[in-house]
C-alpha cells in the first residue's frame, strides 16, 4: 500500500487541517511545490522532514502568514488567510525561532499572548512553569534558547486550543524537558486534541505521533500511520544458527546479508520475512534479535541516494 | 596578544558590509550640510557689519548661548555660520558614533553573532578593536570631508581644518566612551542609553561653563563638546585644544579593554535584575506603549524643553536682524508683532518637521518589530494583522500630536515670559497642531512602505531627509516650484493660523489617511516576512 493511498482514504474522516495542490514560491524559488497534507482531528500528526522541505513554510500558510499561490487550504473547516481571528482563537502555535522582546519578562510574555489569544487557565499556567521548570521572572534577553522555547512553549499549552501547531518545539530542550514536553502532548491527545509536530528528529515523531506525514522538496511524500510506513522498510535481522543455510541470498527481498561462522545477519523486505524466517528455522535457530525499522531508517529511504526511494516503494 | 586580536582584519571587513549603505549615506550627509551652511551663511552676511550685528545679538541672548554656544570672533563668517554645528550637530555626531560603537560591540554580542563568529579563529578583544577601528575611521572621514565641504564653500582654509578636526576628534572621544559603556552595562540598550545620558550631561555642562560670563568657566572644561567648542576654528584656531579629546581617547581605550578581560561574552559588569513574573499588558496597543513610551518620553522632554527656549528667544528677534533694511522690511511688513509671528512660526513649523522624524520612528516599529520575529507570535495568536499594525501606527500617529501640544504649550510658554503676553501660549498652541497633518503624512507614508515594501523601510527617511534640504536649500538651489509643493510642510498654515489654514489641514490629512489604507492594505495582503 503507498503512502498516498493512506492519504486518500482520511478524506472520509474528520480533517482538522486540508491542504490540496498547495504551491507556494519566494521570488524563483518554489518552497512548496503542490503539497497535499490531511491532519484528522484528535491525533498527533508527526510533520517530518529535513532543513528547508518547507515545513515551516507549510506552517506559516496554516497560520495565514503567508499566502499560497494555488491550491486549496482550510483549517478547522476555515480559510486561515481570511478568518485569521475566528481561526487563530481555535488554535495555539509554536514558532519554530521563538524570539521574545529582549525587556519585557517570560511571565510577561506569557501572559501577553495568552490574553491575545482569549485568555489562559492561570492554574494550568502555573502548573506548567513548574513542569519546565521555568523562572518567569528573568528578563526575555537573558534567557537561553531553551528556557525561549519553554516560554512559548507555555504560552500554547496554558490555551484551550482545539489545534496545536508547533514547529520544532523541542528544539533546544534538554532530554528532561523533552519528556516533559512528552507528556503534555500526550495528555492534550488524551482530551481530544489535535497536535501537528513538525520535526526532523525522528525519535521525538516516533514517540508521539498517531500518524506521519514526510515532506520533501516541498511535497509530502509519505503519510500514514507509523505501522503503515513500516511496511516500506527493512526489518534488520540478526540470528544464531546451528548450521549455515545455502540460499539465503537467492531469497527475494533481502538484503546486506553478512555470513560469518554461525551468525547470519541481514536487511529483510516485508514481504520476505516468512521465507528467510523458515529458512533460518531449518538450520537450526537458537538465537533471533529482530529490530523493527526506525524513522530514521525511512527517512534514509526517502533523502537518501537518488532513487533509492523508488526502489522501496517497488 | 596577537591571540586576543586574531580575526580583527575580518570583523572590520563585516562591519564595512554591513554598513556600506549607513557610513557613507552619514560621512556624505555631514559633508553636504557643511557645505550647504558655509554657502548660505555667505549670503545671509555678506559684510562685517551684519556680521558683527548678529554675532553680538547671539552672544548677548542667554538662551541661544546656552544652546549653541558663544562666536569669539563677532567679524568671523564662518564663526557665525557655524554657530549651530559646533555643540549641537557634534552632539549629533557624537550620538551617530555612540550607536555605530555598540552596534559593533554589544548590539553583535546581543544578537549572538559574535558567539557565532567566536566559535571561528576569533580573538577576545578583535570585535572592540574592529568596532573603534570603523568609529574612528567614520570620524575622521567626517571631519576631513567637511573640512574640504567648508573650504570649497568659501570658508578659510585654516579654520575649516581645525573646525573639521574637531569634529574627528570628538567623535572619536564618544566613540570610546560608548566603548567603555559597552562594557559596564548588561544590554546594548542600556549601553547606548548611558553613552546618550553622556553626551546629554556633557552637552549640560558646555552650555552652564558657555552661560558664565565673560567667557566659558571650567564647566566648559569638563565636556568633551566644550573642548570642541573652544577649539574656536575661524576664531583664532586653538590647535592644542585638540589634544584634550585625543588624551581622553588614550585614556578611554585602556580601559574598555581592561574591563572587557574581566567579563563574560554577553555579560556585563552590572547584572540584570528580576521583573515581574506575571504580566499586566492587557493587548496588542499596551505592547505596543510598551516598547514605545521610553522613547517617546524623552522626545516629550527634548521638546518641551527645546520650546521654551527657542519660544524666550522672541524677545531678542528684533537685534537678530538689526540691519537697516531687515528694520525696513519688517515694519513694512506689519512691525513687531507681525515679526513675532513670523519668528514664532518658524520655529514652530521646525519642531513640526522633527515631530515627523518621530512619526517615522515609531512607526518603523512595526518593521523592526517583524524582523526580530516577534510579530510571529503576536499573530500567532488571535490578533489580526491589522489590530497589531494598528498599535504601533496608533503610538505613532498620537505621539506626533501629543509632542507638536508640548511644541506649542513650551514655545508659548517662553514667549509669553518673554514678552509679558499669555495670549501666545493659545496662539503658538494652535499654531503647533496645524503642523501636526503634515508630519502624519510622513508617518502614514512610513506604514505605506511597511505594507509593501517592507525591506525598504529605511527609504522614509531619505524622504524626509530630502524634504528637509528641499526647504532648507530649495531656494539656494533654484529647486522648481512644482518640487518644492510636493513637500506636505510646505502646505501647513503657519501662524497666525485662521479659518483659511482649514482646507490644507483637510488635505493634508486626508492625505494622510489615504497613505496609511494604502498602507494597511498592503500589509492585509502580503507574506510576513523575516
Amino acid at each position: 500500500m503507498s503512502g498516498r493511498g493512506t492519504g486518500r482514504s482520511l478524506l472520509t474522516m474528520n480533517s482538522v487541517v486540508e491542504m490540496t495542490g498547495v504551491v507556494k514560491r519566494f521570488g524563483t524559488v518554489t518552497a512548496l511545490d503542490g503539497l497535499d497534507f490531511e491532519v484528522a482531528a484528535g491525533e498527533v500528526h508527526g510533520f517530518l522532514g529535513p532543513n528547508g522541505s518547507g515545513k515551516s513554510t507549510t506552517l506559516r500558510l496554516l497560520l495565514g502568514m503567508l499566502r499560497a499561490n494555488s491550491g486549496s487550504i482550510r483549517v478547522l473547516g476555515l480559510d486561515p488567510w481570511h478568518d485569521v481571528a475566528t481561526l487563530h482563537r481555535r488554535l495555539a502555535y509554536v514558532p519554530g525561532d521563538v524570539a521574545l522582546w529582549p525587556n519585557l519578562t517570560g511571565g510577561e510574555v506569557i501572559d501577553l499572548l495568552g490574553r491575545l489569544q482569549g485568555g489562559h487557565d492561570r492554574g494550568r499556567r502555573d502548573r506548567l512553569l513548574q513542569t519546565f521548570d521555568l523562572d518567569p521572572t528573568k528578563k526575555s534577553r537573558t534567557y537561553s534558547k531553551g528556557n525561549r522555547q519553554k516560554v512559548a512553549l507555555v504560552a500554547a499549552l496554558a490555551t484551550d486550543a482545539e489545534l496545536f501547531l508547533l514547529d520544532e518545539p523541542t528544539s533546544g530542550l534538554d532530554p528532561l524537558m523533552e519528556e516533559a514536553f512528552r507528556g503534555c502532548v500526550r495528555e492534550l491527545r488524551d482530551q481530544g486534541r489535535t497536535v501537528l509536530l513538525s520535526s526532523h528528529i525522528l525519535s521525538e515523531a516516533e514517540a508521539l505521533s498517531d500518524r506521519v506525514s514526510i515532506i520533501r522538496a516541498g511535497r509530502v511524500v509519505e503519510s500514514g500511520p507509523l505501522e503503515q510506513l513500516r511496511h516500506l522498510t527493512r526489518t534488520s535481522v540478526t540470528a544464531d544458527v546451528a548450521r549455515v543455510p545455502v540460499g539465503l541470498d537467492l531469497l527475494p527481498g533481502v538484503h546486506d546479508l553478512v555470513v560469518t561462522d554461525h551468525r547470519v545477519s541481514a536487511q529483510v523486505d516485508p514481504a520476505g520475512l516468512g521465507p528467510f524466517l523458515q529458512a533460518l528455522t531449518a538450520a537450526g535457530l537458537h538465537a533471533l534479535t529482530s529490530q523493527p525499522p526506525t524513522l530514521e531508517d525511512l527517512f534514509l529511504r526517502h533523502y537518501g541516494p537518488a532513487g533509492s526511494f523508488e526502489a522501496a516503494r517497488q | 596578544m596577537a591571540g586576543t586580536l586574531a580575526g580583527t582584519g575580518v570583523m572590520v571587513r563585516l562591519a564595512l558590509r554591513r554598513d556600506r549603505w549607513m557610513l557613507p549615506l552619514w560621512i556624505l550627509g555631514f559633508a553636504l550640510i557643511a557645505y550647504s551652511t558655509a554657502v548660505a551663511g555667505a549670503e545671509l552676511y555678506p559684510d562685517e557689519p551684519s556680521r558683527v550685528a548678529a554675532a553680538t545679538a547671539l552672544n548677548a541672548t542667554a538662551s541661544m548661548v546656552a544652546l549653541f554656544g558663544r562666536i569669539y570672533d563677532p567679524a568671523s563668517l564662518g564663526a557665525l555660520s557655524l554657530i549651530k554645528y559646533t555643540a549641537f550637530m557634534t552632539a549629533i555626531l557624537a550620538v551617530l558614533m555612540v550607536i555605530l560603537t555598540i552596534r559593533h560591540t554589544r548590539g553583535d554580542e546581543e544578537s549572538g553573532r559574535l558567539e557565532l563568529l567566536g566559535g571561528g579563529r576569533l580573538g577576545r578583544d578583535a570585535p572592540l578593536v574592529s568596532a573603534l577601528a570603523i568609529s574612528f575611521a567614520t570620524s575622521i572621514l567626517t571631519g576631513l570631508l567637511s573640512a574640504a565641504a567648508l573650504a570649497v564653500g568659501g570658508l578659510p582654509g585654516s579654520g575649516s581644518l581645525a573646525f573639521g578636526l574637531g569634529w574627528a576628534a570628538t567623535g572619536m572621544a564618544y566613540s570610546t566612551v560608548a566603548a567603555v559603556a559597552a562594557q559596564v552595562t548588561a544590554s546594548a540598550r542600556a549601553a547606548t542609553g548611558f553613552s546618550i545620558g553622556v553626551i546629554a550631561v556633557t552637552y549640560g555642562l558646555r552650555a552652564v561653563g558657555d552661560l558664565a560670563e565673560p567667557g566659558p568657566s571650567m564647566w566648559s572644561w569638563l565636556s568633551p563638546i566644550g573642548w570642541n567648542q573652544q577649539i574656536r576654528a575661524y576664531a583664532g584656531d586653538h590647535w592644542w585644544v585638540l589634544s584634550l579629546p585625543l588624551a581622553l581617547c588614550a585614556a578611554l581605550v585602556p580601559v574598555a579593554f581592561f574591563l572587557r578581560a574581566r567579563r563574560d561574552l554577553g555579560a556585563g559588569l552590572r547584572d540584570e535584575r528580576p521583573g515581574p513574573a506575571r504580566g499586566k499588558l492587557s493587548g496588542v496597543l499596551g505592547l505596543a506603549v510598551r516598547l514605545q513610551y521610553r522613547v517617546l518620553v524623552a522626545w516629550c522632554v527634548a521638546f518641551a524643553l527645546f520650546g521654551v527656549v527657542i519660544g524666550s528667544l522672541v524677545g531678542n528677534v528684533a537685534d537678530f536682524l538689526a540691519s537697516p533694511g531687515a528694520q525696513d522690511l519688517m515694519r513694512s511688513l506689519g512691525g513687531r508683532q507681525a515679526l513675532t509671528d513670523a519668528f514664532l512660526a518658524a520655529e514652530i513649523s521646525i519642531m513640526g518637521v522633527l515631530a515627523a522624524a518621530y512619526g517615522i520612528s515609531a512607526a518603523n516599529h512595526l518593521r523592526s518589530e517583524e524582523s526580530a520575529g516577534h510579530t510571529e507570535a503576536l499573530l500567532g495568536t488571535a490578533t489580526t494583522r491589522i489590530r497589531w499594525a494598528g498599535s504601533h501606527f496608533t503610538v505613532a500617529l498620537a505621539g506626533v500630536g501629543l509632542l507638536q501640544v508640548l511644541t506649542g504649550v513650551s514655545i508659548g510658554i517662553g514667549a509669553a515670559a518673554a514678552l509679558n503676553n499669555a495670549d501666545l501660549v493659545g496662539r503658538s498652541t494652535v499654531a503647533a497642531l496645524a503642523q501636526v497633518p503634515a508630519a502624519w503624512v510622513l508617518t502614514s507614508a512610513a506604514l505605506a512602505v511597511f505594507g509593501w515594501l517592507p525591506r525598504m523601510t529605511g527609504a522614509v527617511w531619505v524622504l524626509l531627509l530630502g524634504l528637509i534640504a528641499l526647504g532648507e536649500f530649495g531656494v539656494l538651489w533654484n529647486a522648481p516650484e512644482w518640487l518644492m509643493d510636493l513637500s506636505p510642510f510646505r502646505h501647513s498654515p503657519l501662524l497666525p493660523v485662521d479659518a483659511d489654514g482649514i482646507p490644507a489641514l483637510v488635505a493634508l490629512t486626508a492625505a494622510a489617511a489615504l497613505l496609511g489604507a494604502l498602507g494597511f492594505a498592503g500589509w492585509r495582503r502580503r507574506d510576513l516576512a523575516a
